[in-house]
Protein backbone atom coordinates (compact mmCIF):
# COMPACT_ATOMS: atom_id res chain seq x y z
CA UNK A 1 0.00 0.00 0.00
CA UNK A 2 2.83 2.35 0.80
CA UNK A 3 4.69 1.59 -2.41
CA UNK A 4 2.64 4.36 -4.00
CA UNK A 5 4.69 6.84 -1.99
CA UNK A 6 8.02 5.96 -3.59
CA UNK A 7 9.24 4.59 -6.88
CA UNK A 8 9.93 0.91 -7.25
CA UNK A 9 13.50 0.82 -5.95
CA UNK A 10 16.18 0.33 -8.53
CA UNK A 11 19.59 -1.19 -7.77
CA UNK A 12 20.91 2.05 -6.26
CA UNK A 13 17.83 2.73 -4.14
CA UNK A 14 17.80 -0.88 -2.99
CA UNK A 15 21.39 -0.53 -1.88
CA UNK A 16 20.61 2.69 -0.03
CA UNK A 17 17.57 1.07 1.59
CA UNK A 18 19.63 -1.97 2.58
CA UNK A 19 22.32 0.23 4.12
CA UNK A 20 19.60 2.22 5.88
CA UNK A 21 18.06 -0.97 7.21
CA UNK A 22 21.42 -2.21 8.46
CA UNK A 23 22.12 1.11 10.18
CA UNK A 24 18.62 1.10 11.64
CA UNK A 25 19.00 -2.43 12.98
CA UNK A 26 22.43 -1.55 14.42
CA UNK A 27 21.06 1.57 16.14
CA UNK A 28 18.00 -0.20 17.57
CA UNK A 29 20.08 -3.25 18.47
CA UNK A 30 22.71 -1.00 20.05
CA UNK A 31 20.09 0.68 22.23
CA UNK A 32 18.80 -2.74 23.28
CA UNK A 33 22.31 -3.97 24.08
CA UNK A 34 22.91 -0.78 26.08
CA UNK A 35 19.70 -1.35 28.03
CA UNK A 36 20.53 -5.00 28.66
CA UNK A 37 24.09 -4.27 29.80
CA UNK A 38 22.81 -1.53 32.11
CA UNK A 39 20.36 -4.01 33.55
CA UNK A 40 23.08 -6.66 33.82
CA UNK A 41 25.31 -4.25 35.74
CA UNK A 42 22.47 -3.80 38.20
CA UNK A 43 22.51 -7.56 38.62
CA UNK A 44 19.06 -7.96 37.12
CA UNK A 45 20.01 -11.16 35.37
CA UNK A 46 21.46 -12.86 38.44
CA UNK A 47 19.87 -16.25 38.69
CA UNK A 48 18.91 -15.69 42.29
CA UNK A 49 16.68 -12.77 41.36
CA UNK A 50 14.73 -14.89 38.96
CA UNK A 51 14.69 -17.79 41.42
CA UNK A 52 11.56 -16.23 42.95
CA UNK A 53 9.63 -17.83 40.13
CA UNK A 54 10.43 -21.21 41.66
CA UNK A 55 8.27 -20.26 44.63
CA UNK A 56 4.72 -21.53 44.13
CA UNK A 57 3.42 -18.57 46.17
CA UNK A 58 4.68 -16.11 43.58
CA UNK A 59 2.77 -17.88 40.84
CA UNK A 60 -0.27 -18.14 43.10
CA UNK A 61 -0.19 -14.36 43.61
CA UNK A 62 0.25 -13.72 39.90
CA UNK A 63 -2.63 -16.10 39.13
CA UNK A 64 -4.79 -14.34 41.71
CA UNK A 65 -3.88 -11.01 40.09
CA UNK A 66 -4.83 -12.26 36.63
CA UNK A 67 -8.04 -13.69 38.04
CA UNK A 68 -8.93 -10.37 39.67
CA UNK A 69 -8.15 -8.49 36.44
CA UNK A 70 -10.28 -10.79 34.31
CA UNK A 71 -13.09 -10.88 36.86
CA UNK A 72 -13.36 -7.09 36.96
CA UNK A 73 -13.22 -6.89 33.16
CA UNK A 74 -15.81 -9.64 32.65
CA UNK A 75 -18.30 -8.32 35.18
CA UNK A 76 -17.96 -4.76 33.86
CA UNK A 77 -18.36 -5.82 30.24
CA UNK A 78 -21.46 -7.89 31.01
CA UNK A 79 -23.12 -4.98 32.82
CA UNK A 80 -21.86 -2.19 30.56
CA UNK A 81 -23.08 -3.63 27.27
CA UNK A 82 -26.84 -3.84 28.06
CA UNK A 83 -26.59 -0.50 29.86
CA UNK A 84 -24.93 0.97 26.78
CA UNK A 85 -27.77 -0.38 24.62
CA UNK A 86 -30.31 1.23 26.92
CA UNK A 87 -28.44 4.55 26.93
CA UNK A 88 -28.22 4.39 23.13
CA UNK A 89 -31.99 3.88 22.85
CA UNK A 90 -32.55 6.84 25.18
CA UNK A 91 -30.03 8.94 23.28
CA UNK A 92 -31.84 8.45 19.96
CA UNK A 93 -35.33 8.56 21.46
CA UNK A 94 -37.96 10.67 19.67
CA UNK A 95 -38.86 12.27 22.99
CA UNK A 96 -36.70 15.30 23.70
CA UNK A 97 -37.34 14.94 27.44
CA UNK A 98 -35.46 11.65 27.33
CA UNK A 99 -32.96 12.46 24.59
CA UNK A 100 -31.50 15.72 25.89
CA UNK A 101 -30.82 14.69 29.52
CA UNK A 102 -29.27 11.43 28.28
CA UNK A 103 -27.03 13.41 25.98
CA UNK A 104 -25.84 15.59 28.85
CA UNK A 105 -25.17 12.55 31.03
CA UNK A 106 -23.22 10.88 28.22
CA UNK A 107 -21.09 13.99 27.61
CA UNK A 108 -20.41 14.17 31.32
CA UNK A 109 -19.39 10.51 31.59
CA UNK A 110 -17.18 10.67 28.52
CA UNK A 111 -15.38 13.81 29.68
CA UNK A 112 -14.17 12.40 32.98
CA UNK A 113 -11.18 10.21 33.81
CA UNK A 114 -12.22 6.65 34.64
CA UNK A 115 -9.99 6.62 37.70
CA UNK A 116 -11.84 9.64 39.10
CA UNK A 117 -15.14 7.75 38.84
CA UNK A 118 -13.55 4.77 40.59
CA UNK A 119 -12.30 6.97 43.42
CA UNK A 120 -15.67 8.70 43.66
CA UNK A 121 -17.55 5.41 44.07
CA UNK A 122 -14.91 4.10 46.49
CA UNK A 123 -14.98 7.13 48.80
CA UNK A 124 -18.53 8.43 48.51
CA UNK A 125 -20.32 5.10 48.71
CA UNK A 126 -17.63 3.48 50.89
CA UNK A 127 -17.76 0.28 48.84
CA UNK A 128 -15.19 -2.44 48.32
CA UNK A 129 -12.52 -1.67 45.76
CA UNK A 130 -13.93 -4.37 43.45
CA UNK A 131 -17.28 -2.61 43.26
CA UNK A 132 -15.52 0.73 42.77
CA UNK A 133 -13.50 -0.63 39.84
CA UNK A 134 -16.53 -2.28 38.24
CA UNK A 135 -18.71 0.81 38.75
CA UNK A 136 -16.09 3.12 37.22
CA UNK A 137 -15.59 0.85 34.22
CA UNK A 138 -19.34 0.34 33.74
CA UNK A 139 -20.15 4.06 33.88
CA UNK A 140 -17.46 5.02 31.40
CA UNK A 141 -17.75 2.11 28.98
CA UNK A 142 -21.54 2.07 28.82
CA UNK A 143 -21.35 5.69 27.63
CA UNK A 144 -18.81 4.70 24.97
CA UNK A 145 -20.84 1.62 23.93
CA UNK A 146 -23.90 3.85 23.59
CA UNK A 147 -22.03 6.24 21.29
CA UNK A 148 -20.61 3.41 19.18
CA UNK A 149 -24.03 1.77 18.71
CA UNK A 150 -25.56 5.17 17.94
CA UNK A 151 -22.98 5.70 15.23
CA UNK A 152 -23.92 2.25 13.89
CA UNK A 153 -27.63 3.12 13.84
CA UNK A 154 -26.91 6.37 12.03
CA UNK A 155 -24.77 4.60 9.45
CA UNK A 156 -27.72 2.42 8.39
CA UNK A 157 -29.57 3.33 5.20
CA UNK A 158 -32.59 5.50 5.97
CA UNK A 159 -34.90 3.01 4.25
CA UNK A 160 -34.48 0.49 7.06
CA UNK A 161 -36.34 2.62 9.57
CA UNK A 162 -38.82 3.90 7.01
CA UNK A 163 -39.68 0.35 5.98
CA UNK A 164 -40.09 -0.66 9.61
CA UNK A 165 -42.47 2.21 10.28
CA UNK A 166 -44.31 1.60 7.02
CA UNK A 167 -45.27 -1.96 7.94
CA UNK A 168 -46.80 -0.62 11.13
CA UNK A 169 -44.08 -1.15 13.73
CA UNK A 170 -43.90 1.45 16.42
CA UNK A 171 -40.75 3.58 16.55
CA UNK A 172 -39.46 1.51 19.46
CA UNK A 173 -40.19 -1.81 17.76
CA UNK A 174 -38.38 -0.65 14.65
CA UNK A 175 -35.33 0.33 16.69
CA UNK A 176 -35.31 -2.92 18.61
CA UNK A 177 -36.03 -5.46 15.88
CA UNK A 178 -34.65 -3.80 12.75
CA UNK A 179 -32.05 -1.16 13.46
CA UNK A 180 -30.19 -2.32 16.57
CA UNK A 181 -29.38 -5.85 15.36
CA UNK A 182 -27.84 -4.44 12.19
CA UNK A 183 -26.09 -1.62 14.00
CA UNK A 184 -24.49 -3.95 16.54
CA UNK A 185 -23.33 -6.28 13.80
CA UNK A 186 -21.82 -3.41 11.83
CA UNK A 187 -20.04 -1.96 14.83
CA UNK A 188 -18.74 -5.28 16.16
CA UNK A 189 -15.06 -4.43 15.51
CA UNK A 190 -15.37 -1.11 17.36
CA UNK A 191 -17.21 -2.80 20.21
CA UNK A 192 -14.51 -5.46 20.59
CA UNK A 193 -11.83 -2.76 20.35
CA UNK A 194 -13.57 -1.00 23.22
CA UNK A 195 -13.47 -4.28 25.16
CA UNK A 196 -9.69 -4.19 24.83
CA UNK A 197 -9.76 -0.68 26.30
CA UNK A 198 -11.95 -1.92 29.14
CA UNK A 199 -9.52 -4.76 29.82
CA UNK A 200 -6.59 -2.33 29.81
CA UNK A 201 -8.42 0.03 32.13
CA UNK A 202 -8.81 -2.63 34.82
CA UNK A 203 -5.17 -1.81 35.59
CA UNK A 204 -6.45 1.51 36.97
CA UNK A 205 -7.73 -0.62 39.83
CA UNK A 206 -4.14 -0.43 41.08
CA UNK A 207 -4.82 3.17 42.06
CA UNK A 208 -7.90 2.35 44.16
CA UNK A 209 -6.07 -0.58 45.81
CA UNK A 210 -7.90 -3.34 43.93
CA UNK A 211 -5.85 -6.53 44.00
CA UNK A 212 -5.30 -6.85 40.27
CA UNK A 213 -2.09 -7.94 38.56
CA UNK A 214 -0.08 -4.76 39.06
CA UNK A 215 -1.09 -4.51 42.71
CA UNK A 216 0.01 -8.15 43.13
CA UNK A 217 3.41 -7.15 41.70
CA UNK A 218 3.66 -4.29 44.17
CA UNK A 219 2.71 -6.57 47.06
CA UNK A 220 5.32 -9.12 46.05
CA UNK A 221 8.01 -6.47 45.64
CA UNK A 222 7.19 -5.08 49.09
CA UNK A 223 7.18 -8.54 50.60
CA UNK A 224 10.19 -10.11 48.89
CA UNK A 225 12.34 -7.00 48.73
CA UNK A 226 12.93 -4.30 46.10
CA UNK A 227 15.56 -6.31 44.24
CA UNK A 228 12.78 -8.59 43.00
CA UNK A 229 10.69 -5.72 41.66
CA UNK A 230 12.07 -5.86 38.14
CA UNK A 231 11.68 -9.61 37.46
CA UNK A 232 8.16 -9.70 38.87
CA UNK A 233 7.14 -6.51 37.07
CA UNK A 234 8.62 -7.79 33.83
CA UNK A 235 6.65 -11.04 33.96
CA UNK A 236 3.40 -9.33 35.00
CA UNK A 237 3.68 -6.69 32.27
CA UNK A 238 4.37 -9.41 29.70
CA UNK A 239 1.25 -11.32 30.81
CA UNK A 240 -0.89 -8.18 30.75
CA UNK A 241 0.31 -7.20 27.27
CA UNK A 242 -0.12 -10.75 25.99
CA UNK A 243 -3.77 -10.85 27.11
CA UNK A 244 -4.49 -7.45 25.55
CA UNK A 245 -2.74 -8.41 22.32
CA UNK A 246 -4.82 -11.57 22.10
CA UNK A 247 -8.09 -9.65 22.44
CA UNK A 248 -7.04 -7.02 19.89
CA UNK A 249 -6.12 -9.78 17.44
CA UNK A 250 -9.67 -11.08 17.96
CA UNK A 251 -11.01 -7.61 17.06
CA UNK A 252 -8.94 -7.51 13.87
CA UNK A 253 -10.05 -11.03 12.96
CA UNK A 254 -13.70 -10.07 13.50
CA UNK A 255 -13.27 -7.02 11.30
CA UNK A 256 -11.74 -9.07 8.45
CA UNK A 257 -14.37 -11.78 8.77
CA UNK A 258 -17.13 -9.21 9.02
CA UNK A 259 -16.07 -7.35 5.91
CA UNK A 260 -16.18 -10.61 3.98
CA UNK A 261 -19.43 -12.08 5.28
CA UNK A 262 -21.78 -9.56 6.86
CA UNK A 263 -24.34 -8.14 4.50
CA UNK A 264 -23.06 -4.70 3.67
CA UNK A 265 -19.90 -5.41 5.61
CA UNK A 266 -18.84 -3.75 8.81
CA UNK A 267 -19.08 0.00 8.93
CA UNK A 268 -15.98 2.12 8.85
CA UNK A 269 -17.76 5.26 9.97
CA UNK A 270 -15.77 7.44 12.31
CA UNK A 271 -17.48 7.67 15.65
CA UNK A 272 -17.70 11.33 16.56
CA UNK A 273 -16.20 12.09 19.90
CA UNK A 274 -14.96 8.59 20.66
CA UNK A 275 -11.32 8.84 21.57
CA UNK A 276 -9.29 6.29 19.73
CA UNK A 277 -6.95 6.21 22.66
CA UNK A 278 -8.02 4.96 26.02
CA UNK B 1 -19.83 23.33 48.18
CA UNK B 2 -17.77 25.52 50.52
CA UNK B 3 -14.92 23.08 50.44
CA UNK B 4 -14.36 23.79 46.74
CA UNK B 5 -14.21 27.54 47.27
CA UNK B 6 -11.98 27.26 50.33
CA UNK B 7 -9.48 25.06 48.50
CA UNK B 8 -9.57 26.89 45.21
CA UNK B 9 -5.77 27.55 45.25
CA UNK B 10 -5.06 23.79 45.43
CA UNK B 11 -7.54 23.09 42.66
CA UNK B 12 -6.04 25.82 40.52
CA UNK B 13 -2.51 24.52 41.16
CA UNK B 14 -3.61 21.01 40.19
CA UNK B 15 -5.47 22.31 37.16
CA UNK B 16 -2.38 24.16 35.89
CA UNK B 17 -0.21 21.09 36.44
CA UNK B 18 -2.69 18.91 34.54
CA UNK B 19 -2.61 21.44 31.70
CA UNK B 20 1.19 21.51 31.81
CA UNK B 21 1.48 17.70 31.69
CA UNK B 22 -1.06 17.49 28.87
CA UNK B 23 0.46 20.24 26.75
CA UNK B 24 4.08 19.06 27.07
CA UNK B 25 3.23 15.38 26.55
CA UNK B 26 0.84 16.31 23.75
CA UNK B 27 3.51 18.22 21.83
CA UNK B 28 6.11 15.46 22.28
CA UNK B 29 3.57 12.79 21.31
CA UNK B 30 2.44 14.71 18.20
CA UNK B 31 6.02 15.02 16.96
CA UNK B 32 7.11 11.49 17.86
CA UNK B 33 3.83 10.00 16.62
CA UNK B 34 4.17 11.71 13.23
CA UNK B 35 7.77 10.49 12.94
CA UNK B 36 6.58 6.96 13.77
CA UNK B 37 3.86 7.19 11.11
CA UNK B 38 6.43 8.42 8.56
CA UNK B 39 8.71 5.51 9.50
CA UNK B 40 5.78 3.14 9.03
CA UNK B 41 5.39 4.10 5.35
CA UNK B 42 9.09 4.59 4.58
CA UNK B 43 11.01 2.47 2.08
CA UNK B 44 13.44 1.30 4.79
CA UNK B 45 12.31 -2.05 6.14
CA UNK B 46 13.98 -1.73 9.56
CA UNK B 47 12.15 1.54 10.29
CA UNK B 48 8.84 0.04 9.19
CA UNK B 49 9.37 -2.96 11.45
CA UNK B 50 10.36 -0.83 14.43
CA UNK B 51 7.37 1.47 14.04
CA UNK B 52 4.97 -1.45 13.65
CA UNK B 53 6.31 -3.25 16.72
CA UNK B 54 6.30 -0.09 18.83
CA UNK B 55 2.71 0.83 17.96
CA UNK B 56 1.42 -2.71 18.41
CA UNK B 57 3.05 -3.21 21.81
CA UNK B 58 2.41 0.23 23.28
CA UNK B 59 -1.23 0.32 22.17
CA UNK B 60 -1.81 -2.90 24.09
CA UNK B 61 0.00 -1.82 27.23
CA UNK B 62 -2.19 -0.56 30.08
CA UNK B 63 -1.29 3.03 30.91
CA UNK B 64 -0.82 2.16 34.57
CA UNK B 65 1.94 -0.28 33.59
CA UNK B 66 3.65 2.44 31.55
CA UNK B 67 3.46 4.77 34.55
CA UNK B 68 4.63 2.10 36.95
CA UNK B 69 7.58 1.46 34.67
CA UNK B 70 8.50 5.14 34.34
CA UNK B 71 7.96 6.15 37.96
CA UNK B 72 8.91 3.05 39.96
CA UNK B 73 11.01 0.71 37.83
CA UNK B 74 13.17 3.24 35.94
CA UNK B 75 14.57 4.94 39.08
CA UNK B 76 15.58 1.50 40.40
CA UNK B 77 17.46 0.93 37.17
CA UNK B 78 19.52 4.05 37.64
CA UNK B 79 17.48 6.48 35.54
CA UNK B 80 16.76 9.12 38.14
CA UNK B 81 15.04 12.45 37.75
CA UNK B 82 14.49 15.37 40.07
CA UNK B 83 10.73 15.52 39.66
CA UNK B 84 8.11 12.88 39.08
CA UNK B 85 6.60 15.14 36.42
CA UNK B 86 9.37 13.89 34.13
CA UNK B 87 8.30 10.29 34.66
CA UNK B 88 4.69 11.25 33.97
CA UNK B 89 5.65 13.05 30.76
CA UNK B 90 7.74 10.07 29.61
CA UNK B 91 4.87 7.63 30.24
CA UNK B 92 2.15 9.84 28.75
CA UNK B 93 4.03 10.85 25.62
CA UNK B 94 5.31 7.32 24.93
CA UNK B 95 1.77 5.97 25.31
CA UNK B 96 -0.03 8.67 23.34
CA UNK B 97 2.45 8.74 20.44
CA UNK B 98 1.43 5.18 19.47
CA UNK B 99 -2.19 6.29 19.06
CA UNK B 100 -1.15 9.42 17.17
CA UNK B 101 1.00 7.31 14.84
CA UNK B 102 -2.01 5.10 14.05
CA UNK B 103 -4.26 8.11 13.41
CA UNK B 104 -1.72 9.81 11.14
CA UNK B 105 -1.14 6.58 9.25
CA UNK B 106 -4.86 6.22 8.60
CA UNK B 107 -4.78 9.82 7.36
CA UNK B 108 -1.90 8.98 4.99
CA UNK B 109 -3.96 6.09 3.66
CA UNK B 110 -6.94 8.37 3.08
CA UNK B 111 -5.02 10.66 0.72
CA UNK B 112 -5.94 9.69 -2.86
CA UNK B 113 -3.30 7.64 -4.67
CA UNK B 114 -3.13 10.22 -7.47
CA UNK B 115 -1.57 12.79 -5.14
CA UNK B 116 1.50 10.66 -4.48
CA UNK B 117 1.66 9.52 -8.10
CA UNK B 118 1.57 13.09 -9.35
CA UNK B 119 4.27 14.09 -6.89
CA UNK B 120 6.49 11.20 -7.95
CA UNK B 121 5.91 11.86 -11.64
CA UNK B 122 7.33 15.35 -11.31
CA UNK B 123 10.44 13.80 -9.80
CA UNK B 124 10.02 14.20 -6.05
CA UNK B 125 11.91 11.96 -3.66
CA UNK B 126 10.13 9.98 -0.90
CA UNK B 127 10.99 12.60 1.72
CA UNK B 128 9.56 15.36 -0.47
CA UNK B 129 6.44 13.38 -1.37
CA UNK B 130 5.76 12.75 2.28
CA UNK B 131 6.57 16.14 3.78
CA UNK B 132 5.30 18.43 1.00
CA UNK B 133 2.34 16.54 -0.45
CA UNK B 134 1.01 13.70 1.70
CA UNK B 135 1.46 14.76 5.32
CA UNK B 136 -0.08 18.25 4.99
CA UNK B 137 -3.24 16.67 3.55
CA UNK B 138 -3.17 13.67 5.88
CA UNK B 139 -2.81 15.77 9.04
CA UNK B 140 -5.70 17.94 7.95
CA UNK B 141 -8.08 15.02 7.61
CA UNK B 142 -7.10 13.55 10.97
CA UNK B 143 -7.47 16.70 13.06
CA UNK B 144 -10.74 15.54 14.71
CA UNK B 145 -9.34 12.11 15.74
CA UNK B 146 -6.16 13.83 16.91
CA UNK B 147 -8.19 16.15 19.14
CA UNK B 148 -9.99 13.11 20.53
CA UNK B 149 -6.63 11.51 21.31
CA UNK B 150 -5.58 14.70 23.08
CA UNK B 151 -8.82 14.64 25.12
CA UNK B 152 -7.95 11.10 26.13
CA UNK B 153 -4.47 12.36 27.02
CA UNK B 154 -5.92 14.98 29.38
CA UNK B 155 -8.00 12.29 31.07
CA UNK B 156 -5.07 9.87 31.11
CA UNK B 157 -2.90 12.44 32.88
CA UNK B 158 -5.03 11.71 35.95
CA UNK B 159 -3.07 8.47 36.38
CA UNK B 160 -0.05 10.65 37.22
CA UNK B 161 -1.87 11.62 40.41
CA UNK B 162 -1.32 8.09 41.68
CA UNK B 163 2.40 8.29 40.92
CA UNK B 164 3.46 11.17 43.17
CA UNK B 165 2.50 14.06 40.87
CA UNK B 166 0.18 16.61 42.46
CA UNK B 167 -1.95 17.36 39.42
CA UNK B 168 -5.73 17.66 39.52
CA UNK B 169 -6.41 14.04 40.52
CA UNK B 170 -3.51 14.01 43.00
CA UNK B 171 -4.72 17.23 44.62
CA UNK B 172 -8.24 15.80 44.70
CA UNK B 173 -7.00 12.72 46.50
CA UNK B 174 -5.21 14.83 49.10
CA UNK B 175 -8.21 17.10 49.62
CA UNK B 176 -10.45 14.03 49.91
CA UNK B 177 -8.21 12.69 52.66
CA UNK B 178 -8.20 16.02 54.46
CA UNK B 179 -11.96 16.59 54.16
CA UNK B 180 -13.35 13.14 54.82
CA UNK B 181 -16.84 14.45 55.60
CA UNK B 182 -17.42 16.25 52.28
CA UNK B 183 -15.61 13.86 49.96
CA UNK B 184 -18.38 14.07 47.41
CA UNK B 185 -18.04 17.82 46.89
CA UNK B 186 -14.25 17.59 46.73
CA UNK B 187 -14.47 15.09 43.87
CA UNK B 188 -17.27 16.98 42.13
CA UNK B 189 -14.86 19.94 42.10
CA UNK B 190 -12.16 17.78 40.49
CA UNK B 191 -14.65 16.54 37.89
CA UNK B 192 -15.65 20.14 37.13
CA UNK B 193 -12.05 21.14 36.35
CA UNK B 194 -11.57 18.12 34.08
CA UNK B 195 -14.76 18.92 32.20
CA UNK B 196 -13.48 22.48 31.88
CA UNK B 197 -10.77 21.09 29.58
CA UNK B 198 -12.42 18.08 27.94
CA UNK B 199 -15.83 19.50 26.96
CA UNK B 200 -14.49 22.57 25.10
CA UNK B 201 -11.93 20.33 23.35
CA UNK B 202 -14.72 17.92 22.34
CA UNK B 203 -16.73 20.85 21.03
CA UNK B 204 -13.69 22.05 19.10
CA UNK B 205 -13.33 18.58 17.56
CA UNK B 206 -16.90 18.59 16.30
CA UNK B 207 -16.58 22.16 14.93
CA UNK B 208 -13.32 21.32 13.18
CA UNK B 209 -14.88 18.16 11.80
CA UNK B 210 -17.58 20.23 10.12
CA UNK B 211 -15.49 23.17 8.96
CA UNK B 212 -11.81 22.52 8.41
CA UNK B 213 -11.75 18.88 7.36
CA UNK B 214 -11.89 18.41 3.64
CA UNK B 215 -14.65 16.22 2.33
CA UNK B 216 -13.49 13.49 0.02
Amino acid sequence: MSSVLYDVPGPKARRVSLIGSIIGVIVIGGLLVLAVTTLAQQGIFDAKRWAVFQLPDVWALIAAGIGATLAAAAVSAVIAFPLGLLLCLMRISDNAWIRVPTRIVLEFLRGMPVVLMMLFVLLVFATSSFIAVVAGLVLYNSAIFAEIIRAGVQSLPKGQREAGLAIGLTSFQSRLTIELPQAIRRMLPSLVAQLVVLLKDTSLGYIVAYGELLRAVQVMADFLGPQYLFPVFFVAAAIYIAIDLAVSRLAIWLERRGSKRAAGGVAHVPVAGIPAAK
Amino acid sequence: MDVIIENLPQYWDGFLRTLFLSVVSGIIALIFGTVLAAARVSPIAALRGFSMAYVEIVRNTPLTIAFFFAAVVLPRLGVTFQQFEVAAIIALSAYTSAFIAEAVRSGVNSVPVGQAEAARSIGMKFSQVLSLIILPQALRTVIPPLINILIALVKNSSVAGAFYVLELFGQGKQLANANGDVVMWVLVGVAFFYLLITIPLGYLASVVERKVAIAR
